[in-house]
């Protein structure tokens, strides 16, 4: 999957799981910082993300995932 | 090989009653806030918590437990005199010996009833309820006394912002009787023993620590599947369901479980966490009780009930409400 097809993907979960508008997914964008997005909302958009795309983030890689831009890596190298 | 006779005991069990004991002292987020770094919108919106109970001194966990046990056996029309057995789920004993429940049964005026403790986490009522159930079943007990009791404020550091603001104290307990119509549905239980430093007093330590998100990852994810498989062991689908009440931990979990199983508008979902905080094994009776109490659930209503924490433990059964 493409990276485009990747922040696609992952801007229509932010939309879903923490109402973040799709054009404000943008990979400089921090989680917490910038979308509002809290710990536990981490947890739903990582169970999203295995279902979405069969990429599994482990909950001490999960920590490591600052920004929208991290989540497009960590799925494309796991991809 | 020599076959040894059993006893017969009663096609079902129902329940008759509840009681409950809530702490006198109420704990809102704006006094927590005075006390640490956090605050009520923080609060309300990871956990749902507004406001919880912390017992005194005086509130221990024997005399919650005698309080909402007595309660349970005033509304059921039973006396303590008949009940065959009494469990008290706890995970938050002030001492290992001995177990509690021998003496709550003495203080209850119970008469010599099979009695223990049961530590399966905030599962522990649930397992409890079911333990009891299939004792009734199997002709071992014929009046059944089940407590959930909790003060896990002794084993919360009551000034960190990650636990004292979630855990809380009461108790919460039902009586069970023999019933020719079964209306306690067969428990679906289990455990991820794998996750059991997620919610633990690590070792030398004296308070307990969650590790959160894992907690929540594996609530969010691995418990529906138990929630749809009691239904279907209890004969009843998602539109059968009157009243949902998981254990509270956290009421985005418990909002999430909803949605998921597609209960029907009119079915009533326990949000006691919010006024209670997360009181481990009596939660699930301490919501049903609120529940029955405000006339939100009423007799003859399906509840889908379901237990889950420290182990890591779950068990999910649907009862009749009495």
């Amino acid at each position: 999957m493409s990276r485009e097809d990747i922040q696609s993907g992952l801007a229509e979960i932010l939309e879903e799981v923490a109402g973040v508008a799709p054009a404000d997914a943008t990979p400089e964008k921090s989680f917490t910082e910038d979308l509002d997005v809290d710990s536990l909302s981490m947890v739903e958009i990582a169970t999203a993300v295995e279902d979405k795309f069969g990429v599994a983030i482990p909950d001490d890689e999960l920590g490591n995932i600052k920004t929208v831009g991290d989540a497009i890596n960590y799925i494309e190298k796991n991809q | 090989m020599t076959a040894l006779q059993l006893t017969t005991g009663a096609p079902g069990a129902r329940i008759l009653g509840f009681g409950s004991y809530r702490p006198r002292r109420r704990v809102t987020n704006a006094e927590l806030a005075e006390r640490m770094d956090t605050n009520d919108e923080w609060i309300q919106s990871r956990v749902g918590i507004a406001e919880r109970r912390w017992a005194d001194d005086d509130e221990t966990l024997v005399e919650m437990s005698v309080a909402a046990g007595g309660k349970a056996l005033a509304a059921s029309g039973l006396d303590a005199a008949e009940m065959d057995l009494v469990l008290l789920a706890t995970t938050s004993p002030p001492t290992a010996i001995p177990g509690l429940a021998p003496r709550v049964a003495h203080q209850l005026g119970a008469l010599r009833p099979g009695a223990f403790d049961l530590n399966a986490g905030c599962a522990g009522w649930c397992y409890a309820l079911s333990a009891a159930a299939d004792a009734i079943r199997a002709g071992t007990a014929r009046n059944a006394l089940v407590i959930g009791g909790e003060k896990l404020t002794q084993y919360t550091d009551l000034d960190d912002r990650a636990t004292a603001v979630i855990f809380a104290d009461g108790a919460g307990a039902a009586v069970l009787t023999a019933s020719d119509t079964p209306q306690v549905g067969p428990a679906v239980w289990g455990s991820d023993g794998d996750l059991h430093t997620a919610i633990a007093i690590p070792d030398g330590e004296q308070h307990m620590s969650m590790a959160g998100q894992a907690v929540y990852r594996w609530a969010t994810t691995r418990l529906t599947d138990t929630l749809v498989e009691a239904m279907r062991r209890a004969g009843v689908g998602p539109d059968d369901i009157d009243v949902f009440a998981p254990h509270q931990a956290n009421l985005r979990i418990i909002e999430m479980m909803a949605k998921r199983l597609g209960l029907p508008e009119r079915a009533v979902i326990a949000r006691d966490i919010v006024r209670s905080g997360n009181t481990s094994s009596a939660s699930v009776p301490l919501a049903l009780s609120a529940l029955l109490e405000s006339g939100e659930a009423k007799s003859g209503d399906v509840a889908l009930l379901l237990g889950y924490g420290a182990g890591l433990t779950f068990a999910g059964q649907v009862v009749v409400l009495p």
